[in-house]
């Protein structure tokens, strides 16, 4: 039995209450993907939650509706997806993690002000979980076309990070993960998932609270009349105040910096926005989780994100029976791209199949990667159902003669 | 040499970004000014005070004072104040911004704010027209006034801004203009204490765009305008307070109610249960 509405609510001034039974529901639990990114917040300590109703991504507002009076916590549902993510922006700068939920059509909002939380660094998480597109398309099913407007939609030059869990437990352990990634860098961290992935049901095991690894706040250690809010550490990230600590720093949307002011010239632009980048493209090693399976002997390397996972080794299964070397690889962070170990790969292999729900956005990355070397085949769907596992399996068998 | 004693305001002003960009005989100095002597009066502690602002001249008040303070995207200072204070409600949370920036591009967010009775105060800088970007009409440019963009004078009737506040949910809404110094710092003061969303608007003279295009002279001339113009009156319906072209300023505190805020529901209906 689950206990997230029993007891006593608790609230900022009595009790910050973050790791203990009522927050992290540590046992064997079925629940959808929707769910399970919920749960994963609330034990990353997520404790504010701003967001906008739509299909097929409302059941993580709901669920954080439910749990977070009880733990701490704050849900407010906003007016607009501009509003919730200019809101969590708020609830991380006050000091309490944050996220808002979405689906493309309100992703396509929250861009403006995911831009503000890139220039101003803030941490926080933005759960799209996709569905057919363009505009409002197929809200009730699943796509995976929002894969560029994750990594371009707003405005200017970025890096982002973005994680496609492909099961219910991977969107309890990648969420975490998420806040995590967002915390060391700075920036606000998508979770690419679609409607399948969001409304799967399975098991999911929650491990108890001291098993879960929370990266906390970069925290400045210097007093007020020392601290720069803009001057980045090695790993070119600047260490945070929160609002109401004595620092009374000054933070802007406007080119700024190592104080914060707006600074309007060319060298400080320069600056800023190579930084910005970098500090994501130096550290992509430890940003980048990728799954590999029999990719030593592999000829043709199958690679897939999200939910065409599921599908991809009903296909590669079959052509190995055939006597077929076709190896998987598996992106659990699609950005930043894991290009260089694609290039890897690539020595060896002769030919690449990339099946995704969209009719070709991950699959250029992928050619990119390679270059020349070898073959790359998109398997396309325009969205609304997973790939027939013999489509991949076709182009397999077409690819390697 | 005897030091230049510290300007009993500095305390509050990042003076490493002295001179401000605002225009000679703009209101928004003035109004600034009676801010850092409303948080004086109200007697609060600076460390716990956020301003906020969006964009435009007045959003750049953010940048200007002394205390954790930030620069949003375009109208959505509301939406970002409304995650701060929620997150630690042991804030003061207060949005600066104009009419420009409120009203039009974030008019959806104050009016949800408003009605949530979220604890924020929100101070507008209403000089009618959109300044920073050259003097285009706003939702506040009055009917036949000229802009850049209202060429043959502006085709739209303009909001009642305290009438928007009242009817939307503000617990606190006043109206003055930078000649009352006196009193504008004692409602903001009042407004930063109250608890629950707060609104004060300040009529404020912009020389250099709304003035020159419609030929009302410079800021001390909108001064002796308002000095002959308004009208206090406290408690008045705020139904009965729009402005026009040439009319009459009417100023006050409107509204001064007490109802329970968003935390107070959401703690009143969640506790114990």
């Amino acid at each position: 039995m689950e206990v997230y509405n029993k007891g006593i609510r608790k609230s900022f001034e009595t009790q910050p209450h973050y790791r203990d039974e009522t927050s992290i529901l540590t046992g064997e639990h079925f629940w959808q993907g929707d769910i399970a990114i919920a749960e994963g917040a609330i034990a990353a300590d997520c404790r504010f939650f701003a967001g906008y109703p739509i299909t097929p991504a409302s059941e993580i507002a709901e669920r954080m509706a439910l749990r977070l009076p009880y733990i701490g916590g704050v849900y407010i549902q906003m007016e607009d997806e501009l509003a919730s993510m200019a809101a969590i922006l708020g609830g991380s700068w006050s000091g309490v993690k944050s996220m808002t939920a979405t689906s493309g059509p309100g992703l396509s909002l929250m861009l403006e002000n995911f831009g503000l939380g890139i220039m101003t660094e803030t941490p926080c998480v933005i759960v799209n979980v996709q569905r057919g597109s363009p505009s409002t398309g197929l809200p009730t099913f699943f796509a995976q076309a929002d894969m560029m407007q994750a990594r371009w939609g707003s405005h200017g030059d970025y890096e982002v990070i973005a994680l496609a869990p492909d099961s219910p437990q991977e969107c309890f352990g990648l969420t975490i993960k998420a806040f995590n990634l967002s915390e060391k860098y700075r920036l606000p961290v998508f979770i690419l998932t679609d409607g399948l992935v969001g409304h799967m049901t399975e098991k999911v095991v929650v491990p108890p609270p001291d098993e879960i690894e929370v990266f906390p706040r970069r925290k400045t250690q210097k007093p007020p009349d020392q601290y720069l809010p803009y001057q980045p550490e090695d790993d070119l990230v600047p260490q945070m105040a929160n609002f109401g600590e004595g620092y009374r720093l000054h933070s802007t949307g406007l080119t700024h910096d190592e104080r914060g002011y707006p600074d309007m010239t060319i060298e400080a632009q320069d600056k800023l926005i190579r930084r910005l980048i970098n500090k994501i493209r130096t550290n992509v090693d430890d940003i980048i989780m990728v799954e590999e399976q029999d990719l030593e002997d592999a000829e043709v390397v199958v690679v897939s994100y999200g939910v065409t996972s599921r599908v991809v080794p009903l296909a590669v299964e079959k052509a190995r029976k055939e006597g077929i070397k076709v190896g998987q690889l598996r992106l659990l962070t699609v950005w930043p791209f894991p290009e260089e170990r694609i290039a890897q790969i690539a020595e060896k292999a002769k030919a690449w199949v990339v099946p995704e729900i969209n009719l070709g956005q991950m699959v250029r990355e992928v050619e990119r990667a390679v270059g020349k070397a070898s073959k790359v085949v998109p398997v396309s769907h325009a969205g609304g159902d997973v790939h027939d596992p013999d489509d991949i399996y076709k182009v397999i068998t077409e690819v390697i003669q | 040499m005897n030091q230049m004693p510290e300007h009993p305001l500095e305390r509050f002003l990042r003076m490493d970004r002295i001179p401000h960009i605002w225009c000679s005989g703009c209101g928004i100095g003035t109004a600034v000014t009676c801010f850092m002597k409303a948080l004086d009066e109200a007697e609060i502690d600076p460390d716990k005070v956020v301003v906020v602002s969006g964009i435009g001249c007045t959003g750049r008040v953010a940048g200007y004072v002394k205390f954790d303070s930030f620069h949003t995207t375009h109208g959505r200072a509301v939406p970002f104040a409304t995650g701060a204070k929620l997150a630690n409600p042991e804030l003061t949370v207060i949005v600066f911004s104009g009419d420009g920036d409120l009203f039009a591009i974030g008019g959806n967010h104050f009016i949800h704010a408003a009605r949530r009775n979220v604890d924020i105060k929100v101070f507008c800088i209403n000089n009618f027209i959109y300044g920073m970007t050259g003097g285009q009409v706003a939702p506040t440019t009055p009917l036949g006034a000229r802009t850049s963009t209202s060429p043959y004078g502006c085709f739209e009737p303009p909001f009642n801004l305290p009438y928007l506040a009242e009817s939307s949910g503000a617990v606190y809404v006043a109206r003055w203009t930078p000649l009352h110094i006196r009193r504008l710092t004692h409602s903001m003061a009042e407004a930063i204490t109250k608890k629950g969303f707060s609104f004060v608007e300040i009529v404020s003279p912009c020389p250099t765009v709304y003035s020159r295009y419609n030929r009302l002279g410079d800021g001390l001339d909108m001064i002796k305008y308002y000095r002959d113009n308004c009208r206090i009156e406290n408690w008045a319906d705020t139904k009965n307070v729009p402005m026009e072209m040439g009319s009459e300023i009417v100023v006050g505190k409107f509204v001064d109610i007490d109802k329970p805020t968003f935390l107070d529901y959401q703690r009143g209906q969640t506790d114990g249960k």
